[in-house]
C-alpha cells in the first residue's frame, strides 16, 4: 500500500512544471492590490451566493407588518422592505440568483460558441462563411435590446432570463474561439498529429481545443460581471425573476418607488451589484495583466 | 574622460557586464568583456545562442531594454564613454554615427510609410537640410545598395518588396548618416542563401567604398570565414578567442572553438564524423565557477574550476582566455 | 537487387489563388516531378524558399492531396489507401518539422506527447511508460523529463523530443523537414550524428530536405536541386559537389557560406543575380533563365528536358541538350 507521502511526492513530480507556474503567477498576484480586492470581493460573493439562506439572519421571504419600511439599525441592517421582510437576508439570498444565472448562462454560451467557432475556424470553407454569418446576424443587435426581445418571448421568470442571454452572450465567444482555432490550427503539431494519422475529431479535441481557450477565461470573467448586469436589468424591468424572488434587480425595482425616502431599500441592492460587478472587472484586469508576456516582465523587479 | 587609443582603435570594450534582473534571478548575460575593434575592419563575432553576441552590441548603442542593465565597464567610442552619455547625446550616435542591421527587415521597417520615407525620416533626423534634397539623397542611397528600378521603389511600401530587398533599404537607412560603425546583428539568417550571399557582398562593397567598420554578428562560421578579417568567439558571456580569421580558422586554440569548428560540417572528399561538444550551454544564472566551459571541457584541471581565465595573447593577434596556454604566464 | 521504398511518378500539386472567391489563377507549387528513394538511403532535396520541397516533403506523407502524379511506398500507390492500409501507412512514414516550438502541443507532457501515436496504433500495449522512456534514453533525453512540458526544453532538445515521437512507432521512412536549421551548429552535429546512427542501427530511409548544402553533403547520398517546382538537377552527393552541371547549382554553391578557408579559395565565386522569383508568376521557358549566366534564346522559350548526361546524373538544362 503506498504511503501518502510517496503519493504526494509523484504527484509532485509529475506536476511540477504546473506547480512553478502557479507560485510564479502567486508571486505576481501579490504585488497587484486591484486585482486581490477583486478576488476578495468575488470569493465574498461566490460565498455569500452558496451559504447566503444559512447565513440570513432572518427568512427572507417572511412578511412582518408591524416592520414596513424601516431603516437600517442593528436589528435589520439594511432596513426592511413595504412588507416588513428584512433586506440584508433578501440581498444575501439573492446573491444565489445572480450567481445561479451568470454561470449557467456563460455555461451554455460558451459551449454553443466553442462548438460553433472551432467548426467555423477548423473546417473552413463554406461551413465557416455560413456558421460566421449566423454569427453576424446574432452580433448586429445591441445585446440589451436582443435579451429583451427573447425574454419576452420566451415569457418571464429566470429560466427564460438564462436561454434568452445565453443566446446574446454566445456570438463573442464563437468569433473568439475561431480565431484562435485559425491561429492554433497552423501550429506543425496539428500536422504532426494528422501524420500520425489521427481523426480530425481526436485533433480538434485533444490539440486545437487546448490550445485555444486561454483568451476564453478572461472574457468570461469580465462577462460574469457583465451577464449579472444585465440579468439584474432584465429584472429590473419586470422580465426576470418574478416576486417574491429576491433577486438584486428586482429588488431595486420593487424599491423604486419608495426611493428617495426609503433610500436604503434602492441603495443596498445596488451597492450588492455594484461591487459583484466591480470584482468581476478587477479580477478580468488582473488576468489579463497576468497573462500578457510584456506586463509580466515589467513586473520584475530591477536591480 | 580617460582617453587609450591604440593606432586606429575606433571602438575599445572595457571590462563591461550586462546583467539582467529577472524573477528567476540575475542572468549574467555579458561578464567583465574587453574588446578593440579597429577603424575600417570587418569584425566577425560568434556565437552560438545565448553567448551574449547580441547582448553586447546593443549595450554599446545602450539599447538593452529592462530588466537588463550596464553593470559596469566602459565603451569608449573615438574616446568618449558611451555608457556616460545622456539619452540626448546618445541619440545623435544612434542611427548615424554607428547604426545596426537587424535580423528582421520585416519588423524593422514600418509598413505604414513608404520607402523613401522612412530613409528621409532618418536623415532629417540627423542633419538639417531641406526635404527636397533629403529625398534626392534618399534616391542616390537606393541606387547605392543596388535596388533595381530605384525611383519606383522609392514611393513604394516594403510589404511590396521582397526580404532582400528590404534588407537593401534597411542598410541604406543604416547608411544614411555616413556612419563610422555599421553592427549588423544576423543580417542573412532570415533570407535565402542566393540573396543572402548577395546582401554580406554588398555590405563587405560598402564597407571597402565608405572605409566603414563593420561588425557582423552570427551563429555561422562560414559567414565570417568568408567575410571577416578578425573573429571574436564568444560563449556564455565571455569573449574566449580572438583573432584573425585565418588564425581562428587554421590554428583554433580554444577548445570550444576547436568543438565548434569541428561540429560544422565541411564539403571535403573525406566525410569525417562531426565532432559534437558534449553537455549543453550554461544557466547564466549561475554559471559555472571559474571558466564557464569547464564542465564541458575535456581538458579541464582544478584550476578551470577555480579561476577565471584571462584573455591573453598567445601569438601577435591572436588572444585566448584558456589556462591551457595561461601555465607559464605570469599572467 | 535494390528495393526502391519511395517512388515518385509525376507528381503535380496547384494551389488554387483565390481572390473574393473567384479563382484566378494557380500557384505551381510542384510541376511534375519524379524520383525514387532506396530503402537505407538517405535522399537529400535541397531548394531556396518557394522552390517547392516542404510541399514535397507533405506530399509524400500525404498530409495533403496531390493535383495530379502517383507516390509508391513499398508498391503501393499511397493516394489510394483507405482504412486499415492508410493507417499502417500513417505508422510506417513519419516526419520531424523544422520549428521545435511549434511542432510540439505545448499542453501535453512529454509522456503524453509520445504516448499518443503509440497508444493511437498499438505499437505497444502493455508498458507504455517503460517502452516510452526506451525511446526517451535512446534519443538521450532522460527519464526523470518524463512528465515535463515543452517550453522546459531547449530546441535541441525539443528536436530530440520531436525525433522520438517519429521513432516511437517504429516506421521504415521519416521525412526530415529542415530539422536542423533553427539549431545551433554544436547542437545540429549532435542530432545529425544521432539520426546517421539511428538510420544505421533501425535501416530507416530519409528525406531530408534543406536549404543548407553542406549538411546535406554529409548526410545525403543521393541529392535533387529543386527550383520554382522542379528538379533542376538530381545526381549523387559527391557528383553533385564535384560536378555541377545546372547553373543555379553552381550558383548554390558558390552562395553557400562554408566555414572551410581553404574550400573558400578553391571555389569559383558566381555572384548570384536577381532573387528567387515568385512562384505565383513564373517566367516562361526554362524558370531560371532571367539569373542564368549562360542563358540563350531557346531557354526563353522553351522548358528544357530531364537530361541523362550520365549513368545516375541528370540535369534540366539546354546546355546539355545536344
Amino acid at each position: 500500500m503506498p504511503r501518502l507521502t510517496d503519493i504526494l511526492q509523484s504527484w509532485k513530480d509529475r506536476n511540477r512544471s504546473k506547480i512553478e507556474e502557479w507560485m510564479l503567477t502567486l508571486k505576481l498576484i501579490k504585488r497587484m492590490p486591484l486585482m486581490i480586492v477583486g478576488i476578495i470581493l468575488i470569493l465574498s460573493f461566490i460565498f455569500i451566493a452558496i451559504f447566503g439562506s444559512y447565513i440570513a439572519p432572518y427568512d427572507p421571504y417572511k412578511i412582518s407588518f408591524s416592520e414596513i419600511l424601516e431603516p437600517p439599525s442593528l436589528k435589520h441592517p439594511f432596513g426592511t422592505d413595504e412588507y416588513g421582510r428584512d433586506i440584508f437576508s433578501r440581498v444575501l439570498v439573492g446573491a444565489w440568483v445572480s450567481f445561479e444565472v451568470s454561470i449557467i448562462t456563460l455555461v451554455i454560451a460558451i459551449s454553443i460558441g466553442t462548438l460553433i467557432g472551432m467548426m467555423a475556424g477548423y473546417f473552413g470553407g463554406i461551413i465557416d462563411e455560413f456558421l460566421m454569418r449566423i454569427t453576424d446576424i446574432f452580433l448586429a443587435f445591441p445585446g440589451l435590446v436582443l435579451a429583451i426581445a427573447f425574454s419576452a418571448a420566451l415569457g418571464s421568470g429566470i429560466h427564460s432570463v438564462m436561454i434568452a442571454l445565453s443566446l446574446v452572450w454566445w456570438p463573442s465567444y464563437a468569433r473568439v474561439i475561431r480565431g484562435q482555432v485559425l491561429s492554433v490550427k497552423e501550429n506543425l503539431y496539428v500536422e504532426a498529429a494528422k501524420a500520425v494519422g489521427l481523426g480530425n475529431l481526436t485533433i480538434m479535441i485533444k490539440h486545437v481545443l487546448p490550445n485555444s481557450i486561454s483568451p476564453i477565461i478572461v472574457l468570461a470573467t469580465l462577462d460574469m460581471g457583465g451577464v449579472i448586469l444585465t440579468a439584474a436589468a432584465l429584472s429590473f424591468i419586470g422580465l426576470g425573476a418574478q416576486p417574491p424572488v429576491p433577486e438584486w434587480g428586482r429588488l431595486i425595482a420593487d424599491g423604486q418607488p419608495y426611493f428617495p425616502e426609503y433610500w436604503w431599500y434602492v441603495v443596498f441592492p445596488g451597492i450588492a451589484i455594484f461591487l459583484t460587478v466591480l470584482g468581476f472587472n478587477l479580477l478580468g484586469d488582473g488576468i489579463t495583466e497576468i497573462l500578457d508576456p510584456r506586463l509580466r516582465r515589467r513586473v520584475e523587479f530591477g536591480g | 574622460m580617460g582617453v587609450r587609443l591604440k593606432e586606429r582603435e575606433i571602438l575599445l570594450i572595457e571590462s563591461l557586464s550586462v546583467y539582467f534582473y529577472t524573477y528567476s534571478g540575475i542572468v549574467k548575460a555579458v561578464e567583465d568583456l574587453d574588446l578593440s575593434i579597429y577603424e575600417g575592419e570587418c569584425f566577425g563575432l560568434v556565437g552560438e545562442t545565448g553567448c551574449g553576441k547580441s547582448t553586447l552590441m546593443k549595450a554599446v548603442l545602450r539599447l538593452i531594454p529592462p530588466p537588463g542593465k550596464i553593470v559596469k565597464g566602459k565603451v569608449l567610442f573615438k574616446g568618449i564613454d558611451l555608457t556616460k552619455l545622456s539619452e540626448q547625446q546618445l541619440q545623435k550616435i544612434r542611427g548615424y554615427k554607428i547604426s545596426m542591421v537587424f535580423q528582421e527587415p520585416s519588423s524593422a521597417l514600418d509598413p505604414l510609410f513608404n520607402n523613401g520615407y522612412q530613409i528621409v525620416e532618418t536623415i532629417l533626423s540627423h542633419e538639417k537640410i531641406a526635404q527636397k534634397n533629403a529625398w534626392k539623397k534618399a534616391l542616390s542611397l537606393l541606387r547605392t545598395v543596388k535596388i533595381p528600378e530605384a525611383e519606383r521603389r522609392l514611393y513604394q511600401y516594403p510589404h511590396e518588396l521582397s526580404g532582400g530587398m528590404k534588407q537593401r533599404i534597411v542598410i541604406s537607412i543604416a547608411l544614411a548618416g555616413k556612419p563610422d560603425i555599421i553592427i549588423a546583428d544576423e543580417p542573412t539568417t532570415a533570407l535565402d542563401v542566393t540573396v543572402q550571399a548577395q546582401i554580406l557582398d554588398l555590405l563587405k562593397e560598402l564597407q571597402k567604398k565608405y572605409k566603414t567598420t563593420l561588425v557582423i554578428i552570427t551563429h555561422n562560421l562560414g559567414i565570417v570565414a568568408e567575410y571577416c578579417d578578425r573573429i571574436g568567439v564568444m560563449y556564455a558571456g565571455k569573449l574566449i578567442e580572438l583573432g584573425s580569421t585565418l588564425q581562428i580558422f587554421e590554428n583554433p586554440l580554444h577548445p570550444y572553438t576547436k568543438g565548434l569548428l569541428a561540429a560544422v560540417p565541411k564539403i571535403s572528399s573525406k566525410r569525417e564524423k562531426l565532432a559534437s561538444i558534449p553537455g549543453t550551454v550554461p544557466n547564466l544564472i549561475n554559471p559555472p565557477s571559474g571558466c564557464r566551459f569547464h564542465p564541458r571541457c575535456r581538458y579541464a584541471t582544478d584550476r578551470c574550476k577555480k579561476e577565471v581565465p584571462k584573455l591573453l595573447e598567445v601569438e601577435p593577434g591572436h588572444k585566448v582566455a584558456c589556462h591551457l596556454y595561461n601555465g607559464e604566464n605570469n599572467g | 537487387m535494390v528495393k526502391e521504398l519511395v517512388e515518385v511518378k509525376s507528381l503535380v500539386k496547384f494551389f488554387p489563388l483565390r481572390r473574393f472567391l473567384f479563382h484566378i489563377g494557380d500557384v505551381i507549387a510542384v510541376d511534375n516531378i519524379s524520383f525514387s528513394i532506396i530503402k537505407g538511403e538517405t535522399f537529400g532535396l535541397v531548394g531556396e524558399s518557394g522552390c517547392g520541397k516542404t510541399t514535397v516533403g507533405r506530399l509524400l506523407l500525404r498530409l495533403i492531396e496531390p493535383t495530379e502524379g502517383k507516390v509508391f511506398f513499398n508498391g503501393k500507390n499511397i493516394f489510394e489507401l483507405r482504412g486499415l492500409e492508410l493507417k499502417e501507412f500513417r505508422r510506417k512514414a513519419q516526419i520531424v518539422f523544422q520549428d521545435p516550438y511549434s511542432s510540439l502541443n505545448p499542453r501535453m507532457t512529454v509522456y503524453d506527447i509520445i504516448s499518443e501515436p503509440v497508444k493511437f496504433h498499438k505499437v505497444k500495449d502493455e508498458d507504455v511508460r517503460d517502452y516510452i522512456i526506451e525511446v526517451l534514453e535512446k534519443v538521450g533525453l532522460s527519464k526523470d523529463q518524463l512528465y515535463r512540458y515543452p517550453h522546459e526544453f531547449s530546441g535541441g532538445q525539443r528536436q530530440r523530443i520531436a525525433i522520438a515521437r517519429a521513432l516511437s512507432l517504429q516506421p521504415e521512412f521519416i521525412v526530415l523537414d529542415e530539422p536542423t536549421s533553427s539549431l545551433d551548429v554544436s547542437v545540429q552535429a549532435q542530432i545529425l550524428n544521432m539520426l546517421i546512427d539511428f538510420q544505421r542501427e533501425l535501416g530507416l530511409t530519409y528525406l531530408f530536405i534543406s536549404h543548407d548544402l553542406s549538411v546535406i553533403y554529409y548526410i545525403s547520398q543521393k541529392v535533387a536541386v529543386m527550383y520554382l517546382g522542379k528538379i533542376v538537377e538530381l545526381a549523387s552527393t559527391d557528383e553533385i559537389f564535384e560536378k555541377p552541371l545546372h547553373p543555379y547549382t553552381q550558383m548554390l554553391l558558390s552562395s553557400i557560406p562554408i566555414a572551410d578557408i581553404d574550400y573558400i579559395k578553391k571555389r569559383k565565386r558566381i555572384i548570384p543575380k536577381g532573387e528567387p522569383p515568385s512562384p505565383v508568376n513564373p517566367p516562361s521557358g526554362c524558370r531560371f533563365h532571367p539569373r542564368c549566366p549562360y542563358a540563350k534564346d531557346v531557354c526563353k522559350k522553351v522548358n528544357p528536358p530531364l537530361i541523362r548526361v550520365d549513368k545516375n546524373h541528370l540535369v534540366m538544362c539546354h546546355l546539355y541538350s545536344s
